[in-house]
């Protein structure tokens, strides 16, 4: 009978981790962050803006992202337009309650949105609001099988045109359905890019080494996201927004004993951007104005003051 | 886009849906009998408590670029998944503190369900656990190595490289075994028995221990839970939020404790410490525990000690009552 030769060889069976890109590193044991005027809490909300094809390449995989382009037949305007509402509608009711709110914050931005809707990039510069790059938009998946060169181009195109477009060195990046291949986080460093968004194992940030230098990974809050919480997990969204409340306790809670804490939060413009959800967010950053110990920031403020103490 | 299939019995033909399309047929090992819950020998469990309760964290390491496995890939994405190893890699960072520190402050011990390799990667969590008396069990070496596919040979490799990496950096001899992945081969069962393990938590079919048929040793399913399990919940059947998790744990502790009463039943919250140990739900689980360490009569145990009393108190008596009931069922009696 042939069986498959299962390997049992275990290489990188090492203390620390199995491979090179960060060192083990356990958040309690750290030395204590102090944010500015002492605040146990620096909040990082994020808005991420997303282009997506009318129909997607899908190669050389399905990514996840996928699960919402191309559902039907072509041409399948239910899906695409539905995503569309967030860089027509959502994104714009989202910059107002930000504004009313008196809150800037992190706008992860394909560069196809930059390309598309000059008028967009306007308001969220305006807005004192930080570009975080988003890659080109989200049928271009940074993953294992894309060729290093490839990719170097495709950081390029995407850094070269979010700061043309919004004049800031833009120094933070998500990707695209936060996928990353073995040479992203090394292209992204030797391109100016001090942190990443797609490393979602720590609170805090901490040092990620490539061949072209150092670079961060802050603490992007995919667990606690509109997508992941109410399109996947399928929550209502008094408790996503419950969620969010619970953890700022928590974390507000363990800051005097071991130091400042990141509540990092994402909301996607073609989710949190429809009227019947947007009550929630104007709601949350009201509760935020009104609690103490609080310093919303944008990453790039929050990581400045990370790197001071460092 | 759903792919139909042509499938053929009792002489049609008919076109399905592929999920309807039944796997070829294979031979169910028989591994328990079978006793209608309210007819069994009654358990007492130690100082008259009516409900063994273990907590299992499942502590586990991935690799970011595994070795490919025909059979089931640990990821959803091609390599590397930095997404789901980070999500995982969490855990030890971060998660598996906090969670400690919400058992710490209730008193709760830990059954660990750990992926050995984790001694070598992260002593320090180790060190924790052992500090705190709590029990460590088998779970494969890695959650990236799921042992679909291995020969006998490398199964066997497998268990005593467990045995022995567990032994060599926490001193303790692991009696528990969950495969990684809930991947089991129609090995695995029989080689934990003959390699000393004294309990499974693969079998989720009751709310008592129950003896297993192993030709070696005596072994014992003792109650996991798929129903309860922090990552099934929240990820796979999104079930409800972490408070409704915390209301299901409740309402799953009322009722075995009231059971409990007549003979002893056994609770078991899974946990895994990048899911429980986000901030957004760690207070959700502090709940579930205030809940069930606020009773009186509850065994606050691990899944050594559940098996260790039910294996040496009611083992014999259960695989007694199992031989007359097949006795009687094939005797035609009701």
């Amino acid at each position: 009978m042939r069986r498959p030769r299962h390997n049992l060889e275990y290489p990188h069976r090492k203390r620390g981790m199995d491979h090179d890109l960060y060192d083990w590193s356990i958040l309690p044991h750290r030395p204590p962050v102090t944010w500015p005027e002492g605040v146990p809490l620096a909040v990082w909300p994020v808005i991420v803006v997303e282009w997506f094809p009318l129909t997607s390449r899908s190669t050389p995989f399905r990514p996840p992202s996928d699960q919402y382009i191309g559902v039907r037949p072509y041409p399948d305007y239910r899906t695409y337009t539905h995503l569309e509402y967030g860089n027509r509608v959502g994104i714009y009711r989202i910059l107002r309650a930000l504004e009313a709110g008196r809150t800037r914050a992190s706008v992860a931005m394909n560069a196809e949105i930059a390309v598309r809707y000059p008028e967009m990039v306007r308001a969220v510069v305006n807005g004192g609001h930080e570009v975080i790059a988003h890659g080109i938009d989200m049928e271009h998946i940074h993953e294992g099988g894309l060729p290093r060169s490839v990719e170097r181009s495709w950081v390029r195109r995407t850094l070269g045109t979010l700061r043309e477009a919004t004049g800031q060195a833009v120094t933070g990046w998500l990707s695209p359905d936060l996928s990353q291949s073995m040479n992203t986080l090394d292209l992204l460093a030797g391109e100016g890019i001090d942190y990443v968004c797609d490393w979602v194992n720590d609170d805090l940030p901490y040092e990620v080494r490539t061949k072209s230098g150092p670079l961060f990974a802050m603490p992007y809050a995919y667990e606690l996201s509109d997508r992941l919480v109410l399109l996947d997990l399928r929550h209502a969204e008094a408790q996503f927004y419950q969620q969010i409340r619970e953890a700022c306790a928590v974390l507000g809670r363990e800051a005097p004993r071991q130091g400042g804490r990141i509540m990092a939060l994402a909301f996607h413009a073609w989710i949190s951007g429809h009227p019947h959800r947007i009550g929630y967010f104007e709601d949350m950053l009201a509760w935020l104005n009104d609690t103490d110990g609080v310093w919303v920031a944008t990453g790039a403020e929050i990581l400045e003051a990370f790197r001071e103490q460092g | 886009m759903t792919n139909f299939v042509r499938i053929e019995s009792g002489g049609e033909r008919r076109y399905l849906p592929e999920r309807f399309k039944m796997p070829n047929r294979k031979k169910d090992p028989r591994l328990f009998g079978y006793l209608p819950y309210f007819e069994r020998p009654r358990i007492q469990w130690p100082g008259g408590a009516r409900v063994a309760f273990w907590v299992v964290p499942n502590i586990e390491v991935f690799e970011l670029l595994p070795p490919h496995n025909r059979h089931r890939s640990p990821y959803g994405r091609p390599l590397p998944d930095t997404l789901k190893y980070s999500t995982a890699d969490y855990g030890n960072r971060v998660g598996v503190w906090r969670m400690i520190e919400a058992m710490d402050a209730r008193g709760v011990r830990g059954s660990v369900s750990l992926n050995t390799a984790l001694c070598i990667h992260h002593p320090e969590i180790i060190e924790a656990c052992v500090a705190r008396g709590w029990e460590l069990f088998g779970h494969g070496i890695y959650n990236s190595r799921f042992p679909h596919g291995m020969d006998e040979a490398q199964e066997r490799r497998m268990l005593v490289d467990a045995i022995e990496t567990v032994d060599a950096v926490a001193g303790q001899r692991i009696v528990g075994w969950l495969a990684p992945g809930m991947a089991n081969t129609p090995r695995t069962i029989e080689l934990i028995a003959e390699y000393g393990f004294a309990y499974t938590v693969d079998l989720f079919h009751d709310d008592q221990p129950f003896p297993v048929n192993t030709r070696k040793g005596r072994l014992t399913s003792v109650p996991y839970s798929v129903e309860g399990n922090d990552l099934l919940v929240w990820y796979f059947t999104t079930l409800g939020s972490p408070r409704d998790w915390c209301n299901l744990l409740k309402r799953q502790f009322d009722r075995l404790y009231e059971e409990g009463a007549y003979s002893g039943t056994v609770m078991c919250i899974p946990l895994h410490p990048f899911a429980v140990g986000q901030p957004h739900r760690i207070d959700a689980f502090a709940e579930a525990l205030d809940h069930i360490t606020g009773h009186d009569d509850v065994w606050m145990t691990t899944g050594r000690e559940i098996a260790a009393w039910f294996n040496t108190h009611h083992y014999d008596e259960f695989v007694a009552a199992i031989a007359d009931r097949e006795a009687a069922v094939a005797g035609g009696a009701s």
